[in-house]
């Protein structure tokens, strides 16, 4: 694996792609109702876990929420696999048991895909307790959202991360919103990064929009846990363009809001700052998105064609 | 007097703004419940009557403020509060469990507790294991903790105005599957109050015993309707409180028709059906003819796909084996 820094820049930028084209299919997908349940969507947010994911290594962990898709995606899930378990194929990355919100992927260090809001913050500690038990230099990516932090969950597991100085970095996706509540009515602070200090942890703010910031703030805070085990908090400012889930027509927010962000969207940015310093032509990045367009077309196709799961497993993977 | 068609989600629309204008008392707390007018749109327009101090959305943070209903009841506010889905209030439960319930027990008698907690229960569609759990077991289990679960737009309504009156906590579990769907209410002017611990006979019949409750109630009527082509006349009973329950209806009803099928949207291991078999063979055994039978989920965490999730669930099929079973037919 080479190392996290030098990954392509070119290439993070065709994974933002990748994760937009294959969620508009998935948004398509599930308009015709070949998904079921709850479907979050990721789109605006790439730039974040493309920037956490250019700042890891292969072996490193990562876990996140129910807006998982982008994360399997960016953590080398094959779309084709990521498509299936939103179509609760056999060949999705849970077999088609988990769903859009429960997503993993073990091979690929991918710990979920978790649903219960704020559930997953102490799961990340165990990770992290882990890699630290064995003496590895890994570090756990643990991704939530701005409404995580007022759960209980949360704050025990700051705490504890603090107190063993465990090699984690929570990376909170400020987008603004938590369902119909805004982060004004949610949270006491005026930021979101503060609540890190009073568990004596270091953080930071990140323009989430900007991949290069997300990647080389995240890089920084890597080395110093690499280093010396110890958590660190970074608070990451993004916004979605989409509705909190598929069933929800997000009236609670400005058109004004909406677009001021898609004029900033991560995608067209790290565009320009590669075309202005030569590395991109207009043609590399068409191409770029043609390919990428042609994957998630191909993964519907691989979720359509293939297996449900079969009856008899029902109870293959329950031990009692 | 002029019944209406309303929905499942109006009736309890209804009885929380009755409840609301009646007592200065009652409040309504939780995700979503104000500006968003409910996530199931259930407190729709509550916001706009009675205003920000009485209808408050929350951070998600359903301990906390589950514990603040709690607290609050101690000294006499009557605290309606609601889990956007009772698989958040597993985030809850140790108020739920341990504070509501156990407080008046454990001050010798001195703090009633006069809370509701309501919301969606129970699986619902595709939403996979976290968000698909029936609660009810784990939460009739507990004494002190009352538990309603109606099925219809009417016992939704009348059971949510005698939880909010009610001076110890009661859970009223609604389900998500049920809240578009239509029935036959007193007007709004009528005090409609159902009392906790009242099952309801919603078809009569000779032969069996459908007991069924929440989502399981159309299940069962739907079935009983197809069994009557083969000669099998299904009387079904809807518990409509799990806790306490209504063993006198029970046993009426099985002294009538000498069988029974329990039809559950839980778990088998531990489920209520597991407790009304025990008590149905203990108290009038000698009016049974058969075996009880039972049809509740497979014994797994809530699979997302399709096909899987409907071979978890309760479903016809295996409704109208267990009763072919139990009428030896
Ligand atoms: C304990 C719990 N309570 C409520 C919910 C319902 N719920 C799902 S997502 C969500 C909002 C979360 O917002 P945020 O953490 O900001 O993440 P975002 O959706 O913005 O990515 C809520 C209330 C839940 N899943 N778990
Ligand atoms: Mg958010």
């Amino acid at each position: 694996m080479q190392p996290a820094e030098q990954r392509d820049e070119v290439e993070m930028l065709w994974l933002m792609l990748l994760i937009r084209r294959f969620e508009e299919r998935a948004s398509q997908q599930y308009q015709a109702q070949k998904i079921g349940g709850f479907c979050h969507l990721y789109i605006g947010q790439e730039a974040v876990v493309a920037g956490a994911i250019a700042a890891i290594r292969f072996d490193d962990y990562i876990i996140t929420a129910y807006r998982d898709h982008a994360h399997a995606l960016a953590r080398g899930t094959s779309a084709n696999a990521c498509m299936a378990e939103l179509f609760g194929k056999d060949t999705g990355c849970s077999r088609g048991l988990g769903g859009s919100m429960h997503f993993f992927d073990k091979e690929h260090h991918m710990y979920g895909g978790h649903a219960i809001v704020g559930a997953h913050v102490p799961l990340a500690c165990g990770l992290a307790f882990a890699c630290k038990y064995r003496n590895e230099d890994r570090v756990t990516l643990c991704f939530f959202g701005d409404g995580a932090i007022n759960q209980g969950a949360f704050h025990e597991a700051l705490n504890l991360a603090a107190l063993f100085k465990l090699p984690v970095i929570f990376i909170c996706e400020n987008n603004l919103f938590a369902m119909g509540t805004s982060v004004e009515r949610s949270t006491s602070l005026k930021q979101i990064v503060d609540r890190a200090e009073g568990y004596d942890i270091p953080g930071c703010v990140v323009d989430g929009m900007n991949f290069r910031h997300v990647r080389d703030t995240l890089s920084e805070v890597v080395e110093s846990i690499r280093k010396d085990p110890h958590p660190a908090f970074v608070e990451v400012r993004t916004y979605r363009y989409r509705g909190h889930s598929m069933s929800d027509p997000a009236s609670y927010r400005t058109k004004e809001q909406l677009e001021k962000y898609r004029l900033d969207d991560p995608i067209t940015r790290l565009r320009a700052q590669l075309t202005r310093e030569g590395k991109l032509t207009n043609e590399k990045f068409d191409e770029l998105d043609k390919e990428a367009k042609r994957i998630a077309l191909e993964s519907v196709k691989f979720a359509e064609q293939s297996d449900e799961p079969p009856l008899e497993k029902l109870y293959d993977y329950t031990y009692v | 007097m002029q019944m209406r068609e309303i929905t499942y989600r109006q009736a309890l629309n209804e009885a929380l703004a009755e409840e609301l204008a009646r007592d200065p008392n009652v409040f309504l707390m939780g995700e979503e419940v104000a500006e968003y007018n409910g996530a199931y749109k259930v407190s729709q327009g509550l916001l706009e009557r009675f205003g920000p101090k009485r209808i408050i959305d929350t951070p998600i943070s359903e301990n906390g403020f589950a514990g603040l209903g709690v607290g609050a009841a101690m000294v006499g506010l009557r605290p309606i509060i609601e889990f956007m889905t009772f698989s958040f209030s597993l985030v809850a439960f140790d108020q739920v469990v341990n504070n509501a319930p156990n407080m008046l027990t454990m001050s010798g008698g001195q703090f009633n507790i006069p809370i509701t907690f309501r919301g969606p229960n129970g699986p619902a569609h595709q939403l996979g294991a976290t968000h698909s759990h029936a609660t009810e077991c784990l939460y009739a289990s507990v004494p002190g903790l009352k538990v309603c679960t109606p099925a219809t737009p009417r016992d939704a309504k009348g059971l949510l105005k005698t939880a909010v009156r009610d001076n110890n906590p009661v859970l009223v579990l609604e389900s998500e599957l049920l809240y578009s769907s239509k029935g036959m209410v007193e007007p709004a002017e009528t005090e409609l109050l159902i009392p906790l611990g009242e099952a309801e006979v919603k078809r009569e019949g000779s032969d069996v015993t459908i007991v069924c409750y929440a989502q399981t109630v159309a299940l069962a009527l739907a079935v009983a309707e197809k069994l009557e082509d083969e000669d099998i006349s299904a009387e079904v009973l809807d518990l409509r409180s799990i806790k306490p329950l209504d063993e006198r209806a029970i046993y009426d009803s099985v002294a009538k028709t000498h069988r029974v099928v329990i039809v559950e949207q839980d778990r088998p291991f531990c489920g209520v059906g597991a407790e009304v078999c025990y008590r149905i063979q203990k108290n009038i055994f000698d009016e049974l003819d058969a075996p009880i039978g039972r049809v509740s989920q497979e014994d797994v965490p809530m699979p997302y796909n399709e096909r899987l999730e409907k071979a978890v669930l309760p479903n016809a099929e295996k409704l109208i084996a267990a009763v072919k079973k139990v009428c030896y037919a």
